[in-house]
């Protein structure tokens, strides 16, 4: 029962996997609901990280470094992620200020 | 020395390539020249190899030159490889030497046509095509060559392709020898598929053992490859219509070389053809012998020289299937090899015949030309021997001893070889009464100049009827002016009559007494100056009175002398009216004549006289230009380039029968060469010597009776020619006919519909394939919206959809 947990209690794999789960979700739901280009970047960078933390928190749990590896390779795409992406980000907003996402729907089909 | 065989073929094909690249520079002569020169040297090639070949043991006269890996595919591997024994040998040089003199030939007939040297190019093409046919060591490659010699063929049947019948005529035979490929294709295909190869010497060695469906599905197949290339019944049809090319061609390819490519392939597949049931080569045999009788009566009732010549051939072929059919090969090569010579004769003979008539082909036109045409005649007379079987030229030989097998295997078979010798040999002395005995004809009008001539004479009597007809009217104007001349004059007549009255009424009132009452008043009143005056008056006016009286009776007298000459005008009007009306009648009737004269001097028949001359003498100067030009024509004799290949060939339709005597066995020269490429699968003759020589006898003797026959008609006119040059002979049994009927009739619905079923079925499936990919995707590109948190929406959606198959999948 959650409710008859003790107090304080103790902080167990899944904690982290809950607030995993949330943030991703906060992040899932904010790239979808939000319209500058910005937000939606700091948004997608939320839900790798939610995802990151839930990698560890398995790791930990379970014992297996795996997932910690896996950590630093979703790190470094992000980091790569965050070179290309926020240069395309700065440079149309540069041209454009005030754009939304919804402007740049030039690959309509 | 046989190493040298594939110079056989390269020396063509190298002809062929200089010709392509320099052919328009070297012009005429040099470019006929030239591939002569490369022809004959082929030609020399195969002595070479035929002296290397004669050189060996018999039983090792066998040799397979391979240039190189052709194709390899699997198991299947085809080489480009020549094949040399007796069989492809006697083929290589018959046909080099033969297209050596016809290309020789070509020089002079080709003088002068603006695409000289092009037709080099296809002759030297068509022999490459010819030599790879019969040397190839493989059913593809010989199939190469027969297709090749097939569009060399369509090339040079329409060389003169401006006019729409040459074209035309190309056409029909590459259609029509389509059918036949199909056979030979398939039959390609058997043979892999039965013995797994298509060499020749694989299937030689396998051939016996064969199902006999098989081995008989293979022999149809072949033969109707054969059909086809051959000109057998029912795909002959081409071959008559081959005759539109130039003449060296139709002597080449149609009579000498490419149509024997069928009897050469059935003889090489020899052993196939024994492998099957007995009435496969039955069928062969009938085929080949109902074709001979067929051509040989359409034959007869020809007027074009060349296509006596083309139907001829196509019987001469029946021949040659007859005897392969009744497994007489070696006679089946034997007579291809005689008719070779003699056929290729005879056309070129007729070719130099054109050249000399000025490209006329009617035979009715031709006529004692062996004054004119000396060589010409002499050679041809040769041929027509050969052909007619006539001992002891080279067709008597070869076509006695295809008797001979047929009488000792199917004695229908010889019946109807022996009535087509008879036929033969009356239709080729037709020809030859009507080209070079009897009257020159050249100078005759035909049948349609003449009418023409005389509907110009009937024409010109109505002109003048015409022309009398105008007079009378003129005539009859002039007295209708005379008649209102006359009624002038008699109303001037009455108009001075009362005139007269009046005058002389005045006059009467005038007495004597008066007069001399008034001269003696004049004198009475003597010094009375103005009595006197008074009395001169009245005299004046009585003697003026008096005068005019006398004139006015002038007057009457004048115009009486008017009216008379007026009524002497309408006499004379009258007799001009009535002469000129007189003319009319006899205008008239001269039509009348004229008329009636043409309908007894108009040609009454379709059939020109050949003895008489045509009674033109009534309408000489009606007759049109064309007529005059002929009679100031003057037939001349070929150049030596033309003259000198039918002496040669002459020769060898005199001498060809040497090749195979039957006398003894030991002067079956031909026979006992060939033997190593027939694998013993032939049938021998088993007569006995009395037997020949009666079958000979029979056989010359009906011979004789042809040529005789043919004498009484053409050149003595007994017996009426029209009754033998029926209408239907002359049509082809109107097969050309029924065929354009059916294949425009029934056989176009039926292509109609199977292209309506390729536009709607197949062009459907394959078009409705494409028109459903682009709707799709059309109504899919909407999904692609350009917004990002659209897609990332759609991700979501599949993340979760994909997490919730999952977990279902776990749960359960």
């Amino acid at each position: 029962m959650l409710l008859a947990v003790d107090f304080p209690p103790e902080v167990t794999a899944s904690w982290y996997l809950v607030l995993g789960a949330v943030l991703f979700t906060i992040g899932a739901v904010g790239l979808m609901v939000r319209r500058n280009p910005l937000v939606m970047f700091m948004c997608v960078e939320l839900m790798l990280n939610a995802v990151n933390l839930t990698f560890v928190s398995f790791a930990r749990a379970l014992g297996d470094l795996g997932g910690q590896v896996v950590v630093f390779f979703v790190m470094v795409v992000a980091a790569a992620e965050v070179v290309v992406g926020l240069a395309i980000v700065v440079a149309v907003l540069r041209r454009r200020p005030g754009l939304t996402a919804d402007d740049i729907a030039m690959l309509k089909g | 020395m046989l190493d040298l065989v594939w110079l056989i073929p390269a020396l063509p094909l190298v002809g062929f390539l200089l010709l392509v690249a320099f052919g328009r520079r070297l012009g005429d002569p040099l470019a006929g020249y030239l591939a002569t020169g490369m022809v004959g040297a082929s030609f020399v090639a195969g002595l070479i190899v035929f002296a290397g070949l004669v050189d060996r043991p018999t039983e090792e006269r066998y040799f397979i030159q391979t240039l190189f890996e052709w194709i390899a595919v699997g198991n299947f591997r085809v080489d480009v490889g020549f094949l040399v024994d007796p069989l492809s040998m006697t083929m290589v040089l018959f046909i080099t030497g033969i297209a050596t003199l016809i290309h020789l030939y070509a020089v002079g007939y080709m003088k002068g046509d603006e695409k000289f040297s092009k037709f080099f190019v296809y002759l030297n093409l068509f022999v490459f095509s010819m030599l790879m046919l019969v040397l190839g060591d493989n059913l593809l490659l010989t199939f190469l060559g027969w297709e090749g010699v097939g569009a060399c063929s369509y090339f040079l049947i329409s060389f003169w392709f401006t006019e729409d019948a040459n074209a035309s005529a190309g056409k029909k035979a590459f259609v029509t020898n389509r059918i036949g490929d199909w056979g030979f294709m398939v039959a390609t295909f058997l043979t892999f598929t039965a013995i797994g190869s298509i060499r020749y010497a694989d299937i030689l060695s396998r051939a016996p053992g064969l199902a006999a469906v098989t081995a008989t599905g293979i022999a149809l197949l072949l033969f109707v490859g054969a059909c086809g290339k051959s000109a057998q019944l029912p795909l002959y049809v081409w071959l008559p219509d081959a005759m539109a090319g130039p003449t060296p061609v139709s002597a080449l390819i149609h009579a000498a070389t490419m149509v024997t490519a069928g009897v050469y392939l059935l003889v090489r597949m020899s052993p196939v053809l024994e492998a099957s049931y007995t009435w496969a080569p039955q069928i062969v045999a009938w085929v080949g012998g109902l074709t001979a009788l067929f051509a040989a009566t359409i034959a007869v009732a020809q007027n074009d020289i060349k296509k006596v010549l083309a139907y001829s051939t196509v019987s001469q072929l029946g021949y040659l299937f007859l005897s392969i059919g009744l497994g007489g090969y070696v006679p089946a090569i034997f007579h291809t090899v005689t008719h070779a010579f003699f056929k290729a004769l005879l056309f070129l003979a007729a070719g130099s015949v054109i050249h000399g008539m000025h490209h006329e082909q009617d035979m009715r036109r031709f006529g004692g030309l062996w004054k004119l045409l000396p060589v010409t005649a002499v050679t041809f007379i040769i041929g027509w021997l050969a052909i007619a079987g006539v001992p002891p030229f080279a067709g008597f030989w070869s076509k006695d001893e295809i008797l001979a097998y047929a009488w000792q295997e199917n004695k229908v078979l010889w019946v109807i070889g022996l009535v087509t010798a008879l036929l033969t040999a009356f239709y080729m002395s037709r020809q030859v009464f009507l080209t070079f005995f009897g009257r020159y004809r050249f100078g005759d009008p035909s049948n349609e100049e003449l009418n023409e001539a005389w509907d110009a004479k009937v024409a010109a009597e109505e002109a003048k009827v015409e022309a009398a007809m105008a007079d009378v009217a003129a005539a009859r104007e002039a007295l209708s002016v005379a008649v209102a001349k006359v009624a002038d004059a008699e109303a001037a007549v009455t108009k001075a009559g009362d005139a007269a009255a009046e005058a002389k009424a005045k006059a009467d009132a005038v007495s004597p007494a008066d007069l001399d009452a008034a001269r003696a008043a004049v004198a009475a009143a003597g010094d009375d100056k103005n009595a006197k005056k008074a009395a001169d008056k009245a005299l004046k006016e009585l003697e003026k009175a008096a005068k005019d009286a006398e004139k006015a009776l002038t007057a009457v007298t004048k115009a009486e002398a008017g009216v008379v000459t007026a009524r002497e005008a309408v006499t004379q009007a009258e007799a001009a009216v009535n002469a000129a009306e007189q003319e009319v009648t006899a205008a008239k009737e001269r039509v009348t004549t004229v008329t009636a004269q043409a309908g007894r001097g108009r040609p009454t028949s379709a059939v020109v006289p050949l003895l008489a001359a045509p009674d033109d003498a009534d309408v000489a100067d009606f007759l049109p230009h064309e007529v005059a030009h002929r009679r100031e024509y003057h037939p001349h004799e070929s150049p030596w380039q033309m003259t000198l290949p039918l002496m040669v060939l002459a020769i060898g339709a005199m001498v060809a029968g040497a090749l195979n005597l039957p006398f003894a066995s030991s002067t079956h020269f031909l026979e006992k060469w060939l033997e190593p490429s027939l694998f013993g699968g032939e049938t021998h003759l088993d007569l006995g010597g009395g037997a020949l020589w009666v079958l000979a006898i029979v056989a010359v003797v009906l011979g004789l009776v042809g040529i005789a026959a043919a004498a009484a008609v053409y050149l003595r006119g007994q017996g009426d020619r029209s009754a033998i040059e029926q209408p239907i002979l002359a049509k082809g049994w109107g097969v050309d006919g029924a065929y354009a009927a059916f294949f425009g009739g029934p056989g176009r619905r039926f292509a109609d519909l199977a292209a309506a079923f390729d536009r709607i079925v197949v062009d459907g499936a394959v078009n409705g394939v494409a028109t459903f990919v682009r709707e799709s995707s059309v109504e899919l590109r909407k999904t692609q919206s350009g917004f990002i948190r659209n897609y990332a929406l759609g991700i979501s959606i599949g993340a979760v959809a994909l997490l919730g198959l999952m977990l279902s999948k776990a749960a359960f």
